[in-house]
């Protein structure tokens, strides 16, 4: 689908040369892997968010880091905007190319460099799995605790990018609390510089750059390697399933297990929509008849999970349950997650396309958010399945349509710029892990002002003071941040003069 | 190298307070002078010397949020850190990372501005991994709010994260919100007569184990660890473990609040300097003679030594992948150096930061580093 030919915020830099920029690494690297025919640059064309498509100028995919170095060498001099790429899954288009730009692909760093069982750390290069790298460190009965539900195909790389969160993060943390440095090369105003952010050591000199760099979007550096801490294997674990009859209760439920003084290593809750959609997929046993389930689980030593359990499950018959389960073994612990692990999946088995929203919100405002998104519903004429990261409050509407209805597709986008709108009014933010990208420009202005837009970019600019990496992402423009607030729609329709229509 | 922050002052300051700090920061950009941000003094001894008048953050006092079931809390700078923990406590929470408080009585904006974390942090994160979001009153005088009052949010650069520890180099920290965690049921304190060498052995093997450890400390051939957790959990460590268990309690929470805050006769202030160490905690010991405080498993150690060696540490320091920083100069001493300088890139970065956020150089010049 083509509907959207939304742009990037950024105008293209002045005397960018992407044709001396592709001579140049002709000459200079011949064996350098560079597509620029249609049919292969197609398949970069958007990342995880389809409905923001942008076919690239051409797509480079550097084998070493001596390569890599050269490649952005190349691009500053000519001035030519860089897309930097992990595996692609990203929700909000940050790895969507830009029309007069090249995406440089770093799927093929994919290295686990060192895994240090003394030190429990691991030494990656960015196109490392996720799950690759637990999967690495399980012989030593260490794994890598942020778990998104895309860790199959995600990389550490973008998981940086993107301060990535996962099931397990309000007990282990997000991506900034897991990476205790990373490589990454500058692009300043006289070179690339290689760079160290964050160090071994507990702590760096200087300012906390490292902080900045996670969840920077791929607009600071392009990240070459990563030391992250990977963390002891519980000995056990159990998860408790527990249904309600309302999402109120539900989110009582879980303020109840706070208030109780327990953080367990995953709550994570799903409407009644989202069960439906996940139950004949998964067949995880889910209650559903239920409005709202919640997955509470407990991790540690047998005798803590034991303690833990019969804590929770106490404060959770005292919450009004209505069905309580509690995993019997591995096998069913991990069936009660698959559910939840695969919701995105199930919902897209159910509609043509839909929509994840990410906004994050006070937990105690959720009854609130849940009962205005049904209203919204009805106003859109749209469905919408809610799953939720209870324990942090990050709430991931999935808003289903069809792209290939321009008119549903608007009502969507619209669904999901008035949750995210109210996110904000709640006292939350416009986005909990997927990033701003492209999908959210428009609703950073009305989060933050323009005094700290103009941070941001100055942030960006002591970075990357010649804006090439990812521009016009992230960053909305004041004629955007004006126009969404004379509108309500920071959708543009225009279309710059190389984007290549495509439908799908 | 820098960009602007452009100051169209869509916001304007919402207290008496914040609106004559504005006036005293854009008084002294006019007049080209320099600013002194200033809270409890308790760690007016950390960074390097600076001279300008005081920008008092204690008056802008107060809790203004606290939910216990949200597990945030927001503040004003100026609230006492005492005010705090009183408040988490009552609640059966705290703040993870049991900041130090240096004998005196610490704000919480001094917490964050100065970065640093207590026993716990190899246990539970430093300050800058419970930093939610701040209210910040920048070299302009403009105030801007960066991350908010949720645990999770990715909405523009971690602005709030990145200065946290920045020495109040770029900007007033006026509000913070901290991700606070429940207060832990059980805590004991075993210990040990081992070598350095076998504590830092010891202490890299239980690390690499699921064991609630939230302290660890080495000093004179005696290793002492805190568990802390649910009770079953500190009662299969301690059987694993082994050790002599510090049965009296209140002495126990001396020891541990002893090297929080620096009050332990180890850190006495003297005609040596104090030297802090930050290491990857497997690192090997080091091969110095001076006297030796071992925390966080290996990661943090602390040296009383000559001045004159502070080079030569911060060399050992850096080849071991770590780096090291001149915690307390000796009495009288005026030192030009505190941290290990940064890497030219790197200056670039902060100086360009230091440019857009305080152009005109208003706040605590020179603190971090000579250069900005
Ligand atoms: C089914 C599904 C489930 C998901 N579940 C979760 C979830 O539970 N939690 C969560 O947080 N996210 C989730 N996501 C979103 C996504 O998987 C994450 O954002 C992930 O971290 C993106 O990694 P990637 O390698 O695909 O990055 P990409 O999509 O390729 O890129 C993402 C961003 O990172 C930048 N980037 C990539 N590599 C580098 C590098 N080396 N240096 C600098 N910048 C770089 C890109 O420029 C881009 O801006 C999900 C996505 C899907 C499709």
């Amino acid at each position: 689908m083509s509907v959207h030919c939304d742009h990037q915020d950024e105008v293209v830099p002045r005397q960018s040369n992407y044709a001396g920029l592709i001579a140049e690494l002709r000459r200079n690297l011949p064996i350098l892997s560079i597509l620029d025919q249609m049919e292969d640059v197609k398949p970069y064309e958007c990342d995880g968010l389809s409905a923001y498509r942008q076919v690239p100028r051409a797509v480079i995919l550097p084998r070493t880091e001596s390569d890599l170095k050269r490649v952005l060498e190349a691009c500053r001099q000519h001035r030519v905007p860089v897309v930097v790429r992990g595996a692609g899954t990203g929700l909000s288009g940050g790895a969507m190319p830009h029309a007069e730009g090249v995406v440089v692909s770093l799927a093929r760093f994919m290295q686990i460099l060192e895994i240090d069982p003394q030190a429990r750390t691991a030494r990656v290069q960015p196109g490392v799995r996720n799950l690759a790298l637990s999967e690495a460190a399980a012989p030593h009965n260490l794994y890598y605790a942020p778990d998104p539900s895309s860790q199959i195909a995600c990389t550490l790389g973008g998981n940086v990018a993107e301060n990535s969160g996962g099931v397990h993060c309000l007990k282990y943390g997000l991506t900034v609390h897991n990476v205790l440095s990373a490589r990454a090369l500058v692009l300043s105003e006289d070179g690339i510089d290689e760079v160290t952010f964050g160090s071994a050591s507990p702590d760096a000199p200087g300012l906390d750059l490292l902080a900045a760099l996670n969840g920077s979007e791929g607009m600071l550096a392009v990240v070459t390697e990563i030391l992250v801490k990977l963390t002891p294997k519980p000995e056990i674990a159990q998860v408790v399933m527990a249904s309600f009859d309302s999402v109120v209760t539900a989110a009582d439920a879980v303020a109840a297990i706070i208030a109780a003084g327990i953080i367990p290593a995953g709550l994570e809750m799903m409407d009644k929509q989202a069960i439906a959609a996940v139950e004949p997929f998964a067949r995880a046993g889910y209650d559903t008849d239920a409005a709202a389930i919640l997955l509470c689980e407990s991790d540690g030593t047998s005798e803590e999970v034991a303690h833990e359990i019969a804590r929770i499950t106490e404060v959770l018959r005292n919450a009004g349950v209505r069905q309580i389960r509690t995993s019997q073994n591995e096998a069913e612990r991990l069936l009660f997650w698959a559910g939840r692990k695969a919701a995105f999946p199930a919902v897209g088995r159910i509609t043509p396309d839909y929509l994840c929203m990410d906004g994050t919100i006070p937990r105690k405002r959720l009854g609130e958010m849940l009962g205005a998104i049904s209203e919204m519903e009805k106003k859109y004429s749209l469905r919408c399945a809610n799953v939720f990261h209870a324990g942090d409050g990050n709430l991931h509407p999935l808003i289903m349509f069809d792209a290939n209805d321009p008119d549903e597709t608007t009502r969507a986008l619209a669904f999901g710029a008035e949750i995210l709108e109210l996110s904000v009014a709640l006292g939350g933010t416009i986005t909990g892990e997927h990033g701003v990208g492209i999908e959210k420009l428009a609703q950073m202005c009305v989060q933050f002002s323009p005094e700290e837009l103009s941070a941001f970019s100055a942030v960006k600019y002591a970075f990357d003071p010649q804006g090439l990496l990812n521009p016009g992402k992230v960053i909305p423009t004041a004629a955007r941040c004006r126009e969404y607030k004379q509108t309500g729609t920071g959708h543009r329709h225009d279309c710059h003069a190389h984007n290549h229509e495509v439908t799908a | 190298m820098s960009l602007a922050i452009q100051t169209v002052s869509t916001v304007q300051p919402d207290s008496p307070i914040l609106q004559r700090w504005q006036d005293q920061i854009r008084t002294a950009r006019a007049e080209e002078k320099t600013l002194v941000i200033t809270g409890a003094g308790s760690k007016s001894f950390y960074g390097l010397p600076i001279e300008g008048e005081a920008l008092d953050t204690r008056d802008y006092r107060g809790i203004i949020d606290y939910e216990p079931t949200e597990l945030v809390m927001t503040a004003r700078c100026g609230t006492p850190l005492s005010e705090i923990e009183a408040t988490l406590a009552a609640s059966g929470q705290m703040l993870a990372f049991e900041p130090p408080r240096f004998g005196g009585t610490p704000t919480i904006g001094g917490v964050v501005a100065a970065g640093l974390s207590g026993p716990r942090r190899m246990a539970a994160g430093a300050v800058r991994d419970f930093v939610l979001g701040v209210r910040l009153m920048t070299g302009t005088g403009d105030l801007m709010r960066f991350g908010g009052q949720v645990m999770k949010n990715v909405a523009g650069y971690d602005v709030s994260r990145m200065l946290t520890g920045s020495l109040g180099c770029f900007g007033v920290v006026a509000e913070v919100s901290l991700k606070v965690v429940p207060t832990l049921h059980q805590e004991t304190t075993l210990q040990f007569d081992v070598t350095e060498r076998e504590a830092l052995a010891n202490l890299n093997r239980w690390a690499g184990q699921p064991l609630p450890i939230s302290g660890s400390l080495w000093l004179d051939g005696k290793l002492s660890v805190r568990l802390s957790g649910a009770e079953p959990a500190v009662a299969a460590a301690r059987r694993k473990l082994g050790g002599e268990a510090l049965v009296d309690n209140s002495v126990a929470e001396a020891l541990w609040a002893g090297v929080r805050d620096q009050s332990h006769s180890f850190f006495a202030e003297d005609s040596s300097a104090l030297i802090r160490l930050s290491l990857p905690d497997t690192s090997a010991p080091i091969p110095r003679s001076e006297q030796q405080l071992i925390e966080w498993g290996g990661a943090q150690r602390w040296y009383r030594a000559d001045v004159s060696q502070l080079q030569q540490f911060c060399d050992l320091a850096t080849n071991a992948g770590g780096h090291a920083t001149l915690f307390r100069a000796p009495k009288g001493h005026r030192t030009s150096k505190a941290f290990t300088p940064l890497s030219k890139p790197l200056l670039r970065i902060h100086r360009a930061l230091k440019q857009s956020f305080d152009p005109a150089g208003v706040f605590n010049r020179g603190r971090m580093y000579p250069e900005f």
